[in-house]
């Protein structure tokens, strides 16, 4: 497990993404480019776990997918979790059970039983799979695009809660996290491909921990 | 490892009324989630105080894995599907 990532500074001034409680309700100000990047890995997640779990449909090295056409929108920074893997090296034509995102979003509930981690799943991969949509809805329907203030009901931040959590483990998945990331992070080269998606996984784990301390 | 008793109310089976516990839910160490999520998850899911879902937490953390709850085999699949939604990463095994 990871620690909570140092992240804005502690006083009265309010920092963007990190999550406050008023009158009931938690919120947060985001500006339009932490708007777009979480928008963007949000319905990248929700791309991923809306795809059927059919081997040939989801295959990342498809031609015919390429930067700025994702889910951003043209025109819009693209943040692409695939693209990443491809420039580490760790993508390719792989079935849902051997991509390793999709094994972590979705785990065997049987370590050394097959058989009765298949039934597990035979019957609660496709719930786990449209939890994970509706959550990730559920962010795009309450962060505007061109950034703001969210205010989020109970229900809804709990939501952001889980879809936050599954675009960390997403991403962290295709980085190869570990426990001394911030370590590596600090080492990472601009050159490095890692490097920008690291600052990236960090935030949102400032982001998800503020949530958390907001709704405690 | 200290199992943790199962403090939400659990549905009757039915037809397995023949009791075959102990089965349980382990949560398993990963890298990636926050301490402080994991905490606020078992929180929510069984209802415990947070005292003693930080202290499950950091079973987690310290030993790679902890017991969460223990009952039916089915309930423990319940809350390895539940707990899978939350993204930790849940399995359930006979207790032997």
């Amino acid at each position: 497990m990871s620690g909570a990532p140092a992240g804005g500074a502690p006083d009265e001034e309010e920092t963007t993404g990190a999550f406050r409680r008023s009158r009931g309700r938690v919120s947060a100000r985001f500006t339009a480019a932490q708007a777009v990047i979480l928008r963007n890995l949000v319905s990248q997640v929700a791309e991923l776990m809306g795809t059927a779990a059919d081997p040939g449909a989801a295959d990342p090295a498809a031609p015919g997918s390429p930067a700025g056409q994702g889910p951003a929108g043209p025109g819009e920074p693209a943040l692409s979790i695939e693209e990443l893997a491809a420039a580490i090296g760790a993508a390719g034509p792989t079935s849902p059970p051997e991509d390793p995102v999709l094994a972590r979003l979705l785990p065997d509930a049987y370590r050394d039983d097959p058989e009765a981690a298949g039934e597990f799943r035979r019957y609660t991969e496709q719930g786990l799979r449209s939890g994970k949509v509706a959550a990730a809805q559920t962010v795009l329907a309450t962060l505007p695009a061109e950034g703001g203030r969210v205010r989020l009901e109970p229900e809804d931040a709990q939501a952001w809660l889980r879809a936050l959590n599954d675009v960390r483990l997403a991403i962290g998945t295709v980085l190869g996290i570990t426990e001394d990331y911030e370590d590596e992070m600090e080492a990472a080269s601009w050159a490095d491909p890692r490097s920008a998606y690291l600052e990236v996984y960090h935030w949102l784990g400032y982001v998800q921990d503020s949530l958390v301390r907001a709704l405690w | 490892m200290s199992v943790a008793p199962a403090e939400v109310e659990r549905e009757e089976t039915g037809l397995d009324a023949v009791p075959d516990t102990p089965w349980v839910t382990i949560v398993w160490n990963d890298p990636i989630n926050l301490m402080s999520y994991v905490t606020y998850v078992f929180q929510k899911v069984f209802g415990y105080a947070k005292p003693k879902a930080e202290k499950l937490m950091l079973d987690v953390h310290h030993r790679g894995r902890a017991v969460v709850s223990n009952g039916t085999r089915e309930a423990m699949e319940k809350d390895a599907e539940i707990l899978h939604g939350y993204g930790l990463w849940a399995t359930v095994s006979h207790d032997r």
